[in-house]
């Protein structure tokens, strides 16, 4: 999964966002995929490509399972 | 799934049976896809399509019988085609005659055949390619039996040499000058030869087989067999002196597999059940099928030339049912018919591992009965997908995202915000309730309460307002228990009112009661409108309008009947669509169709919009909605009872989902405030938010509310989660009430907020550990 390099700020901790690894699960499946958070509080940025595209794929592939 | 029943319903699409002419040719030659060829430019594959069952093309496209030409569906229009006369155009004119196949490998039995015309012939081939040796025994000089007793100019005699000079070859030999009777005895031939095959007269038989008073050899019909094991007959020596040559050639073949089945030691009865002519069961409709006269060639002697040919073929109607396809394009957006979708649907329920690949199919269906209103044999795809989907809910594997909205969108509707159930302002008792369900109150708010005032002044007892959800949608999504909770539920507030009458608006609902409230008496709306009088504002106005009769009225003639007496009175021509009443078709909605596949469901709206060039006037509010959403303008029958002059109801586009709910609420608390003249106090103020038209459309698209936006700020702002755009100084945030997770992109405004973007996804995410 790509994404643009995000300039978003956490607007708690007022930091940038840096990429890191997170868990994405569905339905009982579970993968790790590298994504923005937070490095301070760890809210993750979900961008709307990756939501309305490949996040959206996988989910249906899923839901066929 | 049930296998019994998948195997049952599977059976009833008669799509895959064959077409007349096949089913009564004793040897079922591939009539439609031979004429296909021809009229694709392709003698070569027509012949070789013919040759598939025929052994002799060139022979038998002259001497054919043509038994088909009786079950030719073409004679209900005109004249059957002349199939004939195309085998033999195809044989002739493709470049060169198709191979006899290889035979099998060689087998050491031996089998004797007498005589050699058609019956004897066939079954030589047949057996000599199964690799048996063959010893074809003829009396006469040379072989043909009875085809030499064609006319030259029928079957001309160089023809039928020709046909036969290439006979022989691996595994089958001639013999000339071999007489039954004279020559060579049966007792002797069943001595030296694994098996006889008698293709002649009964000469010389007596005390060998035994035979009828005619003289005929007594045969089995099935099997061909004679009363003795090893010896089978057909052909002349079965038929006397009728004479069909296809009949012929089928007793050869069939005698033939029978010798087969004796010398594998199998059983000759076994599956031969559709052996021979049979009537089909494929229906193929004719109406409206345009004359078009048998085509003559020029010089009958030479038969078709290739054009006449291709225009013969052309008349071909190429048998099919395909009834329900033509009318559901639900139904054609996945390219088959009934019988591949019910394989599919019951692969895709006993599927343990990998991928269900027809859920999505399952979920598309509107389940509005259109289909099995037109089969012939009555066999019901909705019921079948809707069986699917209970037991895909029922194993856990239904797709969460397929009717979740729709599913949140009812329990909003059974929610605070809209349900209510009273008896009418002063009364303490009921003698009706009216129930306007969810779709009239969130599409046209304003109908609702003055449609209840006017039932209330007309009708005497009391009438109740019951708003609420019918539970239409959990059955539709297979929801079974939340169905039956909620009926549960209907069931126990109707009690409450004291079972009185119930009077619906929506015919979805009408059907929940109908079928689901024992005792209750259901009656439409405009069954009492009809029965007690318009309201006296209604004004009535000429005009011609084409009716819609929303699907779930499919059954109810009385239903349809009031609404039309409606429209009269309010001065309406009502033109009928071409599927209209019991074969009305289905606005998408139904079976929750336009959420698990908009792409398919704006189908079902678009393919009813362009069958009329009037105006739509329909008296549900859902079907109103999505025909005015695709720009068709539309009607339904309270607009024409409320309309005005200066009122142009049908270019109203539907409310969006988000007022859909808002409307609902709102027409809760304006009945409570004006008809019971109660003022509920402490109402959460609603938010002000603002949103471009760009973005209320991409909202509807994506299924996202303007409530679940409200939410996500309220919850950011009340949190502080959230992140900040520096570039555009938009604020985003997120939030996952239950299992969708929605991104606001919004900004601080003068009055609220304003909203730039929404967008969400079901996957959950966390930091790794």
């Amino acid at each position: 999964m790509t994404q643009v390099p995000p300039v978003l700020i956490c607007a708690r901790c007022e930091v940038p966002l840096t990429p890191g690894k997170v868990i994405a699960s569905y339905l009982g499946f579970e993968f790790p995929i590298e994504l923005h958070r937070c490095p301070s509080c760890g809210q993750i940025h979900v961008p709307e490509g990756l939501a309305l595209g490949k996040m959206l794929q996988v989910e249906q592939m899923l839901e066929d399972k | 799934m049930d296998r019994q029943k998948t195997l049952e319903r599977e059976a009833r699409c008669i799509q895959d049976e064959p077409p007349g002419c096949s089913a009564t040719c004793p040897v079922h030659v591939d009539v439609r896809t031979l004429i296909a060829k021809l009229r694709g430019g392709d003698p070569a594959g027509a012949a070789a399509v013919y040759a598939k069952t025929i052994p002799f093309p060139r022979i038998v496209s002259r001497v054919c019988d043509q038994p088909c030409l009786e079950a030719c569906k073409r004679r209900e229009v005109d004249q059957a085609i002349a199939i004939r006369s195309l085998e033999r155009a195809a044989v002739e004119l493709a470049n060169s005659t198709p191979a006899r196949p290889r035979p099998a490998k060689a087998k050491p039995a031996r089998v004797a055949v007498i005589g050699s015309g058609l019956s004897s012939l066939t079954a030589a081939v047949d057996l000599a390619s199964k690799g048996y040796q063959v010893v074809v025994h003829e009396a006469g000089g040379r072989l043909g039996g009875r085809l030499r007793s064609f006319p030259e100019a029928v079957l001309p005699a160089a023809v039928l040499d020709a046909e036969l000079a290439g006979l022989e070859g691996p595994g089958l030999t001639v013999r000339l000058g071999a007489r039954l009777g004279r020559d060579l005895t049966l007792e002797a031939l069943t001595d030296t030869f694994s098996a006889v095959y008698l293709g002649v007269g009964p000469l010389g038989l007596e005390g060998v087989v035994a035979t009828g008073p005619d003289g005929t050899v007594q045969v089995d019909p099935l099997t061909f067999a004679t009363s003795h094991p090893k010896v089978f007959a057909g052909g002349g020596c079965r038929r006397g002196a009728t004479y069909s040559p296809i009949g012929s050639l089928a007793d050869g073949r069939f005698a033939a597999l029978s010798i087969d089945r004796l010398l594998q030691d199998v059983s000759l009865s076994a599956v031969r059940e559709r052996q021979g002519p049979f009537t089909t069961k494929l229906f193929t409709r004719t109406t409206g099928v345009a004359v078009r006269p048998e085509v003559q060639p020029a010089d009958p002697a030479l038969g078709f030339t290739a054009e006449e040919a291709h225009q013969e073929a052309e008349r071909c109607l190429a048998c099919e049912c395909m009834e329900c396809v033509k009318v559901c394009p639900y139904l054609e957006h996945y390219g088959a018919y009934p019988k591949r979708y019910i394989r599919e649907i019951a692969t895709n329920a006993d599927l343990k591992k990998g991928d269900h690949t027809a859920n999505r199919m399952i979920n598309s269906c509107a389940l509005c009965g259109l289909c099995e209103a037109v089969c012939p044999e009555g066999l019901a795809m909705g019921e079948v997908c809707h069986e699917a989907r209970e037991e895909m809910v029922a194993q856990r594997k239904m797709p969460p995202s397929a009717h979740d909205f729709a599913l949140r969108d009812m329990a909003f509707s059974r929610g605070d915000l809209f349900s209510l159930a009273r008896h009418a302002p002063g009364m303490s008792s009921s003698e009706a309730v009216f129930f306007p369900g969810c779709q009239l109150s969130a599409s046209a708010p304003e109908h609702v309460e003055r449609i209840y005032a006017h039932l209330r002044q007309s009708l005497a007892g009391g009438v109740a307002l019951h708003l609420g959800c019918c539970g239409a949608p959990a059955d539709w999504a297979g929801q079974t228990a939340l169905f039956s909770e909620s009926l549960g539920e209907l069931a126990e507030t109707w009690r409450s009112l004291g079972n009185p009458r119930v009077i619906t608006a929506c015919s979805s609902c009408y059907r929940v009661f109908d079928d689901h409230l024992p005792g209750a008496k259901v009656e439409s709306l405009w069954s009492v409108l009809e029965a007690r009088g318009l309201p006296s504002e209604a004004t009535t106005r000429p005009r011609t309008l084409t009716i819609h009769d929303p699907c779930s009225t499919r059954h109810e003639k009385p239903v349809q009947d009031a609404a039309r007496a409606v429209l009269a009175r309010l001065g309406v021509t009502v033109e009928e669509p071409a599927l209209t009443r019991e074969l009305t078709t289905c606005c998408g909605y139904g079976g929750l169709a336009s959420f698990a596949n908009p792409e398919v469901a704006d189908k079902l709206v678009d393919r009813r919009i362009a069958s009329t060039s009037s105006d739509l006037v329909t008296y549900c509010a859902m079907c109103r909605d999505r025909f005015a959403r695709r720009g068709k303008r539309s009607l339904h029958l309270l607009d024409l009872v409320y309309g005005t002059p200066a009122t142009d109801g049908a270019a109203r586009l539907g409310p969006g989902f988000s007022d859909r709910h808002e409307n609902r609420a709102r027409l809760k608390q304006t009945v409570l405030r004006e008809v019971w003249g109660e003022v509920r106090s402490g109402e959460a103020r609603p938010m002000q938010l603002t949103f471009t038209p760009e973005v209320l459309a991409r909202m509807e698209q994506r299924m996202i509310l303007k409530e679940d936006v409200e939410r996500a700020i309220r919850h950011a702002e009340e949190t502080g989660a959230r992140f900040s755009d520096p570039s555009t100084g938009h604020l985003l945030t997120n939030h996952r009430p239950v299992a969708v997770t929605y991104w606001v992109e919004y900004a601080p405004s003068e009055a609220g907020f304003q909203v730039f973007n929404t967008y969400s996804h079901r996957m959950d995410l966390r930091r790794a550990p």
